[in-house]
């Protein structure tokens, strides 16, 4: 009897698997050992749930933060979270990090299972409490096991981030870890819904592992995303710049576009995730999730058949047509201040989920930029990834135009949106509201781009341009030119010469969109098509 | 403008109705109805920006005149004349505001021999002017106020004037109405200043910048005799209407009959506003307005010369279509009725639903697009006279009314309820709406029991109106009812397809199964007592905005856990304010008077604005130096946009 010392383990893929190799062999615990392992089998567990000790987890919730396991409860349905790999612990053995006292069961991070609303979901939790959550070979380990389960039965990922960095100490096995993570980001892309939500800091090459998941949600105030922290900048480019400002929620969700989403604090974004995983499904074997809609599906939307205003040069907002449209006005918005002439995010149809892509006419005309084509792009990619249909609203008066952009590559990223659309092999409904003029009307869903069901409002102009622009080409140094913008409005600025060549099916009174959608999407629903094999296809980067 | 082509009895007349009616255009919309069911053709005439409007889309025919500044489109004469010859229509029916009190308008009309639905040019020029209406309702032996009879040309003779007939005075456009261009001065100051925006706001509004001072008479009650005349004489009185909840001098909330008046005043005020029918051989429909003190004495306020906002309420208590009288007064018939055939049946409300911040003065315009719109039709009792429907744009062109509200009982009592359950049910989303004032104001217990005055709503609300207050219990129903609806919406989210296994601990709360998610009506029984909640918004947070007894309430609904992890979480600051001047609403910069480096004293003004043709003086908050000015004028503002910085 008497207090048994397991090994410390150094290594080795599945470390906690390793069983305790200097016991006698044949020898059968006696009752005395094996209470003995019963009672540090529940110290070990109490200390897990301590993370890095009372004053640690006090000083966490004074900067406003949740504990990584409080976290995890909140997220996830009332005793739903199965934990794995909580006897983990860390396998370092320089700089002092042997020592008892620097070892915590489970390490800095809490990985494991649980339910949203009865659906399952693998979950990571990173523990600032425990060396401020950075990273160790063991903490990745354990990532990597729950991400490797999640890709074999097919449920979404959905990381918490809160932590310093790599685990310095172990050198080069956090690095490895690190790497360990990315490949199963990249192989588990495509194939789970994978969601990071930032909520601490996040810096170094840790950043690219949200950056590769679909989703990257951010605290605000307590959320940091930065490759290089303001200290390295200082030294290296003389700037002065504060966490906030380099790599805050702010900064992420309006000017760079790394992040989707900021919510106030820790119990709004678990609570929103939470909103947000009911749209997901669950892998990309899965059909999109339908929820009980208490919302018609044949309702007429009247306000719909006003909203396009008699001067074409008038702005409207798109997301008036959203809300009307959608069930229940419930629009998930994605990086809603990001590229604000695109709008995307998910509603739902008749319970079923849907993303919904619009040119917002509000912000600079509704135009396509670099920024607002890699937005669009990237949420189709997504929604066709995951069997989400896609509805298009388009009133898009074109490219901006200028050096800014063309020198910015807008040939390229323009190509993004246009290759995401048309690769795309989910139900696609394209409704032209107002202007789908020049390249921008063949990207945006078209029918050359195989859209299912194409249709126009009566205020629908589809053309090559705008009727002075244009008028101005043709009749260039010729009079009258008043007289010819006004035939070639007639000509042009309606639905007809589309509409004519069966590039739209139909011209819908706007009121009846949403019941025809609703229909549209019931038919679709059994669409099958498929892309010509490749290894991968080569989306223009 | 309406264009009737008329099928009445023997007159098969193409006849035309011009409808423009500041507040947003209800009045064409009755004057359609009436005029199709009397088998007249119509033709509306609009501006621009009303193009959808829907007494445009009731009309047979449509006629655009001009853009939206009301000046160059329902103010502007020539265009409706021309409209009117190129319709061919026979008569003109000019709803109310605008042109519809403009003698020069109706003579215009007389010279083309259009019909012109009202009074004839004389009774328009003798009341449309106060000063000369005044005079000619002492010759008739009616009830005046002691006053000023004169225009008063500059600031000193106002101050003059004001002195000798002794504060409070009231300030007034002559050639105005409805509380437009109105102030009350208590002393010199006041008096140069009600001067100056009196006359600016008359200008702006009528054209016309002649004002007139009187006495005004404190704590009164505004009751109004509906007059209904006609071509032979014979005038009739149809009862009163109680008009006193007022806020800067616009009616709130108007009854008929009153509670105040007993049968004797009511035959003196309506024999009297007879009488000044007939001085001025007065036809067609119009309204005399009395101030009624304490006393029960009465004096002559003014007389509408057109179809008040709040007629429908006449209409109910007597039975009588105001609008087809009208029609047949301007066509030459007697008047069908006798003074003994009318009756007061019942009792009638109104309610002006206003586009409005009611928490701000009781009422400062409010812009946007009426997201989602669904008027309480389903109710008995209930009449809406509105112009607009689900989409329209309220904009800032003109005056912010949604709709009038009315409901009718056979008691004061009933009619009260059926108020409250229309109030509950009127579902408005996208601007912000004056339901919180109106339910309160309907429910108050002064209000009930009928002791009001023109200063009802400063005398109830001393310190502005804050919206329902909760108490113990009702603070508890809505709580109920707000966790009530979060877990039904939680609950629909754990039900979905059988083939993923739900095993989540479900939480056991007793729910009415009837709740429809996506509708904004709540329905609820709480507590057995049955109530009508509406859903503003609500997120997966728990954040739940709910309209509870006609006031907005913001409550947050949390599980246990959440809720207590919720206490880690940090107050969030928001951005200090003090020094940043924001417009209140949204509207169009008149004046600018600081600019960078000014010093400023508490009060002084720094700039106008003018919303839904109401000028604003934004005075400064404290004593401070002007920063930067982010405004010029002429420049159109939205609601909290930045004005002027205070360092």
């Amino acid at each position: 009897s008497g207090e048994m010392t397991l090994p410390p383990v150094k290594y080795g893929a599945v470390a906690a698997a390793v069983p305790p190799t200097n016991l006698p062999r044949g020898c059968r615990w006696s009752s005395a050992s094996a209470l003995s392992v019963k009672e540090r089998i529940d110290h070990k567990r109490k200390t897990a749930l301590c993370g890095g000790g009372q004053h640690r987890i006090d000083a966490q919730h004074k900067k406003g933060k949740l504990t990584a396991r409080e976290r995890v409860e909140l997220l996830l349905d009332p005793e739903s979270f199965v934990e794995s790999d909580m006897f983990v612990e860390h396998r370092c053995s320089d700089f002092g990090m042997e020592q008892d006292g620097n070892k915590f069961p489970g390490d800095s991070v809490v990985t494991g299972r649980g339910r949203i609303n009865g659906r399952l979901v693998y979950v990571f939790s990173q523990d600032f409490t425990v060396f401020g959550g950075s990273l160790s070979g063991a903490h990745a380990q354990k990532i990597c096991k729950i991400m490797d389960q999640a890709m074999m039965v097919g449920a979404p990922v959905i990381g918490l981030n809160d932590s310093g960095g790599a685990r310095i100490q172990e050198g080069v096995e956090s690095l490895a870890g690190y790497a360990d993570i990315f490949l199963r980001n990249v192989m588990a892309s495509g194939v789970v819904p994978q969601i990071s939500l930032i909520m601490g800091p996040c810096a170094g090459g840790a950043v690219y592992s949200p950056a590769l998941t679909d989703f990257t949600f951010m605290v605000k105030d307590t959320s940091y995303l930065f490759i290089t922290g303001p200290d390295v900048v200082k030294s290296v480019t003389n700037e002065d710049v504060t966490q906030e400002e380099l790599g805050g929620a702010k900064t992420h969700t309006t000017v760079s576009g790394v992040a989707h989403h900021a919510f106030e604090d820790d119990v709004e974004a678990l609570l929103n995730v939470r909103e947000f995983f009911n749209f997901l499904p669950l892998s990309n074997q899965d059909a999109a999730p339908i929820r009980e809609c208490h919302d018609r599906s044949d309702r007429l939307v009247h306000s719909l058949d006003t909203i396009v205003p008699f001067e074409t040069t008038k702005a409207y907002d798109m997301l008036d047509i959203v809300h009307a449209t959608v069930d229940e006005s419930d629009f998930f918005e994605i990086m809603p201040n990001y590229a604000k002439n695109i709008v995307v995010g998910f509603a739902r149809m008749n319970g079923r989920t849907v993303g919904i892509v619009g040119n917002q006419p509000k912000v600079a005309s509704g135009c396509l930029d670099i920024n607002s084509s890699v937005k669009g792009a990237r949420f189709v990619r997504f929604c066709d990834a995951f069997n989400i249909p896609i509805i298009t609203f388009v009133d898009v008066p074109g490219f901006l135009p200028g050096t800014a952009q063309e020198y910015g590559g807008i040939i390229r990223h323009g190509a993004k949106l246009l290759y995401a659309f048309a690769e795309a092999t989910v139900p696609k409904i394209t409704v032209i509201t107002r202007k789908a003029y020049g390249g921008a009307y063949d990207v945006m869903s078209s029918k050359h781009l195989r859209g299912d069901v194409n249709y126009a409002w009566p205020t629908a102009e589809v053309a090559v341009m705008g009727a002075k622009g244009a008028v101005q080409i043709i009749f260039r140094g010729k009079e009258n030119q008043a007289e010819a913008e006004a035939e070639y409005v007639e000509k042009f600025a309606n639905p007809f010469p589309a509409a004519l060549r069966g590039f739209v099916d139909d011209i819908i009174e706007p009121s009846t969109t949403r019941r025809r959608i609703c229909r549209d999407l019931e038919v679709l629903a059994s669409k099958k098509q498929l892309n010509p094999w490749k290894k991968h296809a080569n989306i223009p980067l | 403008l309406l264009k009737i082509e008329a099928a009445l009895n023997t007159f098969h007349h193409k006849l035309c109705c011009c409808c423009f009616s500041s507040p947003r255009l209800f009045l064409p919309h009755q004057v359609m109805k009436t005029c199709h069911k009397m088998g007249i053709q119509t033709v509306a005439v609009h501006s621009d920006v009303d193009a959808s409007a829907v007494h445009v889309k009731m009309a047979n025919e449509a006629v655009c005149v001009g853009p939206a500044p009301t000046s160059k489109s329902y103010l502007n004469m020539d265009a409706i004349m021309d409209a009117v010859r190129a319709t061919g229509a026979q008569a003109v029916h000019p709803g109310y505001g605008f042109l519809s009190e403009n003698k020069e308008f109706a003579k215009r009309l007389a010279a083309e021999g259009v019909a012109f639905i009202g009074p004839d040019t004389y009774a328009l020029q003798a009341m449309g002017d106060k000063i000369e209406s005044k005079l000619i309702a002492k010759a008739a032996t009616v009830n005046t106020i002691p006053g000023y009879d004169g225009v008063v040309k500059t600031v000193e003779e106002a101050v003059k004037i004001s002195q000798d007939i002794g504060y409070p005075v009231m300030i007034k456009a002559s050639a105005g109405g409805g509380g437009k261009g109105m102030r009350i001065a208590w002393n010199d100051e006041e008096t140069r200043e009600g001067f100056r925006f009196s006359s600016q706001e008359a200008a702006s509004s009528f054209g016309d910048d002649r004002l007139l001072i009187e006495k005004f008479i404190d704590n009164p009650r505004h009751i109004e005799i509906q007059v209904l005349a006609d071509k032979h004489g014979n005038a009739l009185w149809l009862n009163e209407r109680e008009c006193s909840i007022q806020r800067r001098n616009q009616k709130v909330v108007e009854e008929a009959p009153s509670t105040f008046l007993d049968a004797a005043t009511r035959r003196a005020m309506g024999e009297q506003a007879v009488q000044l029918a007939k001085a001025v051989q007065y036809s067609s429909a119009g309204t005399v307005e009395f101030l009624v003190d304490s006393n029960k004495n009465f004096y002559f306020l003014e007389m509408n010369t057109r179809l008040q906002v709040e007629h429908p309420i006449t209409e109910c208590i007597t039975g009588l279509d105001l609008v087809e009288q009208m029609i047949r007064v301007a066509k030459g018939y007697k008047l069908q009725h006798k003074q003994e055939d009318i009756p007061i049946n019942g009792w009638a409300i109104e309610s002006r639903v206003y586009a409005e911040d009611p928490y701000k003065s009781f009422g400062l315009p409010s812009i946007g697009r009426l997201s989602r719109y669904q008027e309480p039709l389903n109710l008995s009792n209930v009449r809406v006279d509105s112009g607009i429907q689900e989409g329209s744009d309220i904009s800032i062109y003109y005056d912010p009314m949604i709709s009038k509200l009315v409901t009718y009982g056979a008691t004061r009592a009933e009619a009260l309820a059926s108020m409250e359950d229309a109030l509950d049910n009127y579902v408005i989303r996208g601007v912000t709406h004056n339901i919180s004032l109106l339910r309160e104001i309907i429910t108050h217990p002064r209000f009930i029991s009928g002791d009001i005055s023109t200063n009802f709503l400063p005398e109830v609300y001393p310190d502005g109106f804050k919206g329902h207050q909760l108490e113990a219990d009702s603070r508890r129903e809505l709580l109920a009812a707000a966790a009530a609806l979060h877990i039904t919406a939680q609950l629909r989210s754990q039900r979905r397809a059988p083939s993923v296994a739900t095993r989540c601990p479900c939480v056991k709360v007793e729910v009415d199964g009837q709740w429809n998610l996506a509708s904004p009506l709540l329905p609820l029984a709480i507590n057995g007592t049955h109530r009508m909640l509406q859903c503003l918004s609500r997120d997966a947070s728990g954040k739940i905005v709910l309209q509870y007894l006609g006031t907005s309430f913001k409550v947050r609904v949390l599980s246990k856990l959440a809720a207590q992890l919720n206490s880690y979480m940090p107050e969030k600051v928001p951005e200090d304010t003090s020094s940043l001047l924001r417009s209140p609403m949204p509207g169009a910069v008149v004046t600018v008077s600081v600019k960078p480096g000014d010093s400023v004293a508490e009060g002084q003004e720094i700039c106008v604005i003018e919303a839904m043709k109401m000028q604003n003086s934004l005075t400064a908050a404290r004593q401070a130096k002007v920063k930067s000015v982010h405004c010029k004028p002429g420049e159109t503002v939205g609601e909290g946009d930045l004005l002027v910085e205070l360092e």
